[in-house]
């Protein structure tokens, strides 16, 4: 007999409702998914774009760059070049999902199933954003960056605000706190702390300190050198907070500018590190509860081949030699990864027990993904579940390339002796701290012409982009006030291989 | 689980960003616009228009490593026939073909960056610093004309202004708030009169229902259907309103030595003023008058697609354009622009009677002449004036609003124009000699 959730491609909320109550079975009571409320707000393709325009953020202050993204992306939809995606869904309890008007109902089961309970489960679990994010606060602090950044708008014009900004953003990479402080950020309180320091700085204001003499310079030894350098925190990565902390001539709403994009950059620092898993949760999330609906006779064959059709798309791996392939797809490595454990934990091979001893054959296949979702970041959760006979299936090698050589070397195959130099390097590619240029402020001379020195540790001799680099230069110099120097220092050995000298602020802020 | 519909919300949540990626990007689009102005048909200029702008300047830096140099491990899917330890050629094009090619977050290259313009943007942008010349000094002078605007109701006015529908409401309240008798009710009331006088039953109820209809018809007539009470009237204000209205006379020379490239080139001109006049302007007329060796107006396609031709004499056009303005054109309500397009080809005995009409009867009613003389576009002048550039050079010496420029190709066209009617005109002997610009 026919229980069918819908017939037929037109949706409407009772059907929505429908869906989600039966894959609410699924993910809550056969996968044991735990996750924020959901809310699913349906909007238009335009709306997506402005959505995707403004980093995915129901709420955002205005900046030009997010309409250049507009723009562009607008164009790009209008002339067909690029589809738009299905779903937007973000990190905020209760968790929203974005669901298209023009998606058909079968689509629109798959994004229930892939971002409200994908996703959602994925946000609410995994221990970077349970550290470091705050789900329930994020919208209530968006929401204050974007009345403040108005207000500055306001009170200092367009464009001042436009230098911060541009400035702040093109450190945002290097707005982030890598490591875990005491506290845990509680994004509700910020807007009401601003506000306290603001009140406090103006009731302490007393113009008499003014008039205090300063001190001599004095000639520096290395002991206070070492001395400054720990006072002032350095060396410091997080250059964002640093600027905003201590640059001296920036004025409180500046530096709270810096803070608003300094916070947002912390809140999406989780996402960037978790992509190929998130992905992968959710796609296999979807897949499993759409095959379970599927069965239990609750999904036409017509909607089940329409929701087939898009999920093949998504996890489409090119192989490198052909047309179509730009990188490993994460959609495509998630989702195979989270398929073989699942393989693992119910028919595992003899190779796969002596690999994964934990949990080969443990017939617990849901709760050992829950476990992987929960602990792991990408580039642990390929070094601890890349297994071998996925390397195998994906045929998965390594490249070694040299640029003073002709040629590139195939350091490893998915062999016996390659499978844990392929998983090593596939790992390393998912590492942030190395696909991101390790940049740090190593001194500033208060005393004297204040110049703010960075250094640009290098490995394996790969430099900066310099046409960038001197832009970004530039934008730090604005923020510091002073000139900046970048130093490019092969780690290891401590040789400068490239000087970026003084670069001078090119505008006051 | 909430389902909420966001799609009523407020539509364009983007437009202040777009706003401000305009304002920022606004001297690379504004040369795209110009650009683009100078190689597409000027109907185009109307619409949206597709604008291509260079990605630099809207860059947005971040430190990233450069795509070559170091030591590189890629992992790739797909292996074929490797085995550890081949070496493979590296391709021309430097491209590790591997993870991490993606690490610039906007992704943008080199590539120009394209979006389109509505067609206010593109339009504000296109005529951005342009100016109509001696608009104040003209407006100075001239008186004021007023229009009538609504402005409530009265309870005085000419008949012509009665608002009914506002007094029958007045009406109708009030006759409800008196309780006026309705007709029905008089009616039914003297049907059952007459009834009863018919059958001669039941005298009392007769004679009640007399008195009653008695006492309602003496109502009605005290608490009329409309009274004096309830009228209104539409009240107009008059409200002064600066004239905006022009007329743009445009005259074209269609004698035989004028070729499609020379027509092609008037008609962008016409039509940039054209379109200039009706963003400056309320309302405005185009006269089209094309001449040979005599002149008639024209509806727009004959102006341009027409393939008559015959001898040249410039001075039927001045003629019939003093006509029109004579006939239909007061100068007192009208701001008249003229441009002159031709190849400056002229039969001599007419250059005298031509400067004489120019100097005594066009620019003293007009508010702008421009000349155009518009040549083959390979064909240099040798530096000898036409004939017609040296009357008009003569005739037009002494005269503020007339300007005469040369332009051959079509990039020409825009930058003369903005040269005739640049807000800062800067030395203005200068630009009355009409020297050619540079291509």
């Amino acid at each position: 007999m026919s229980e069918l959730l819908f017939t037929g491609a037109d949706w409407d909320f009772e059907k929505v409702q429908r869906a989600y109550d039966a894959i609410e079975q699924i993910a809550k009571g056969e996968m044991g998914l735990v996750t924020y409320p959901n809310q699913i707000e349906v909007i238009t393709a335009e709306q997506m774009l402005d959505a995707y325009s403004s980093i995915g953020m129901p709420l955002m202050y205005k900046h030009w760059s997010f309409g250049k993204h507009f723009a562009r992306d607008e164009t790009m939809y209008r002339k067909g070049m690029r589809g738009l995606a299905y779903e937007i869904v973000i990190n905020s309890s209760p968790c929203i999902s974005y669901i298209m008007e023009e998606n058909s109902m079968a689509m629109q089961t798959l994004v229930v199933a892939h971002a409200a309970f994908g996703h959602n489960h994925f946000f609410a679990n995994n221990t970077l954003f349970k550290q470091w994010t705050d789900a329930k606060g994020i919208l209530d602090y968006m929401d204050f960056a974007k009345g403040y950044i108005a207000k500055c708008e306001e009170r200092h014009g367009h464009a001042a605000v436009e230098r911060v900004l541009d400035a702040a953003h093109a450190l945002m990479s290097h707005g982030v706190h890598k490591y875990p402080r005491k506290r845990t950020p509680d994004l509700r309180d910020e807007e009401k702390r601003a506000a306290d320091r603001r009140a406090y700085q103006e009731q302490m204001f007393n113009d008499l300190w003014r008039t205090v003499p300063k001190k001599a310079a004095a000639k520096m030894d290395s002991q206070e050198l070492a001395e400054r350098k720990r006072r002032l925190g350095l060396p410091e990565e997080n250059l964002l907070y640093f600027l905003e902390k201590l640059a001296p001539k920036l004025a409180d709403w500046q530096r709270e500018i810096i803070r608003i994009v300094r916070k947002i950059s912390q809140y999406f620092y989780p996402q960037k590190q978790t992509k190929m898993m998130n992905e992968g949760c959710a796609t296999f999330t979807h897949y499993t509860i759409v095959n379970r609906l599927h069965e239990m006779g609750k999904l036409s064959d017509g909607a089940m081949l329409e929701i087939l059709h898009s999920h093949t798309s998504v996890v489409f791996q090119p192989d490198f030699d052909d047309r179509r392939y730009s990188g490993i797809n994460p959609y495509a490595l998630g989702f195979a990864m989270m398929n073989d454990i699942k393989r693992m934990c119910e028919s595992p091979t003899d190779e796969d027990r002596e690999w994964f001893p934990d949990f080969a054959g443990n017939n617990d296949p849901y709760g050992t993904l829950r476990q992987a979702w929960a602990d792991y970041r990408d580039e642990s959760f390929i070094l601890q579940y890349l297994s071998p006979a996925l390397i195998r299936k994906m045929r998965l090698f390594k490249i070694h390339d040299e640029s003073d050589s002709p040629h590139m070397n195939v350091a490893a195959i998915h062999n016996e002796r390659g499978y844990r130099e392929v998983r090593k390097a596939l790992a390393r590619n998912y590492d942030i701290a190395h696909l991101e240029p390790d940049i740090q402020i190593v001194d500033v001379d208060l005393a004297g012409d204040r110049r703010l020195i960075l250094h640009h540790f290098v490995e394996n001799g790969q430099m900066l982009d310099e046409s960038e680099t001197v832009r970004v230069l530039r934008h730090i110099a604005n923020l510091w006030g002073y000139e900046v120097r970048l130093l490019e220092i092969e780690s290891g050995t401590d040789v400068v291989l490239k000087t970026y000298d003084d670069v001078a602020p090119a505008a006051e802020l | 689980m909430n389902i909420i519909d966001r799609r009523l919300n407020p539509k364009g949540k983007s437009l202040a960003n777009r706003q401000r990626f305009l304002r920022r990007a606004r001297a690379q689009i504004v040369k795209a616009v110009r650009d683009a102005s100078g190689s597409r048909s000027i109907q185009d200029i109307n619409n949206g228009e597709k604008i291509s702008i260079p990605a630099d300047g809207l860059r947005e830096p971040s430190f990233r490593r450069s795509a070559d140099g170091g030591v590189r491990d890629h992992v790739v899917p797909g292996n074929k026939d490797f085995v550890e330890g081949d070496r493979i050629k590296k391709p021309d094009s430097e491209d590790g073909g591997g993870g991490g090619s993606e690490g610039s977050p906007d992704g943008e290259g080199q590539d120009d960056f394209a979006f389109v313009l509505s067609r206010d943007e593109f339009l504000d942008i296109f005529l951005d610093d342009l100016e109509l010349p001696d608009l104040i000094k003209k407006k100075l002078k001239q008186t004021e004309s007023t229009t009538p605007t609504r402005a409530g109701y009265s309870v005085t006015g000419s008949p012509a202004n009665l608002n009914i529908v506002r007094t029958m409401r007045n009406s109708l309240s009030r006759r409800i708030a008196l309780n006026r008798p309705k007709p029905k009710e008089l009616k039914d009331l003297e049907d059952e009169i007459k009834a009863l006088e018919e059958s001669g039953e039941d005298p009392e109820r007769l004679s009640q229902l007399r008195v009653e209809f008695d006492r309602l018809a003496a109502k009605a007539r005290r608490i009329p259907y409309i009274d004096p009470l309830d009228v209104r009237y539409s009240r107009f204000e008059h409200v002064p309103k600066p004239v905006t209205q022009a007329v743009m006379f445009c005259l074209m020379d269609v004698s035989g030595s004028m070729t499609e490239h020379m027509k092609d080139l008037a008609k962008r001109f016409f039509m940039l003023l054209y379109l200039f006049l009706t963003r400056r302007y309320r309302h405005v007329d185009v006269v089209f008058i094309r001449h040979t060796h005599e002149a008639e107006e024209v509806d727009e396609d004959t102006f341009f697609y027409s393939t008559e031709t015959g001898g040249t004499v410039v001075s039927t056009a001045l003629e019939e354009m003093a006509r029109v303005v004579k006939d239909r054109y007061s100068p007192a309500d009208w701001n008249i622009y003229c441009a002159q397009a031709s190849d400056g080809d002229n039969t001599s005995s007419d250059n005298a009677k031509t400067a004489g009409l120019l100097e005594e009867v066009i620019l003293p009613v007009t508010q702008y002449f421009a000349y155009i003389e518009v040549g083959a576009e390979y064909k240099d002048w040798l530096g000898r004036d036409s004939d017609l550039w040296r009357t008009y050079k003569q005739a037009g010496r002494e005269a503020e609003n007339f300007a005469m420029r040369r332009v051959r190709v079509r990039s020409q066209i825009f930058p003369v124009f903005r040269d005739l009617f640049a807000r800062e005109r800067g030395d203005s002997a200068a630009w009355r000699l009409g020297e050619e610009t540079a291509p």
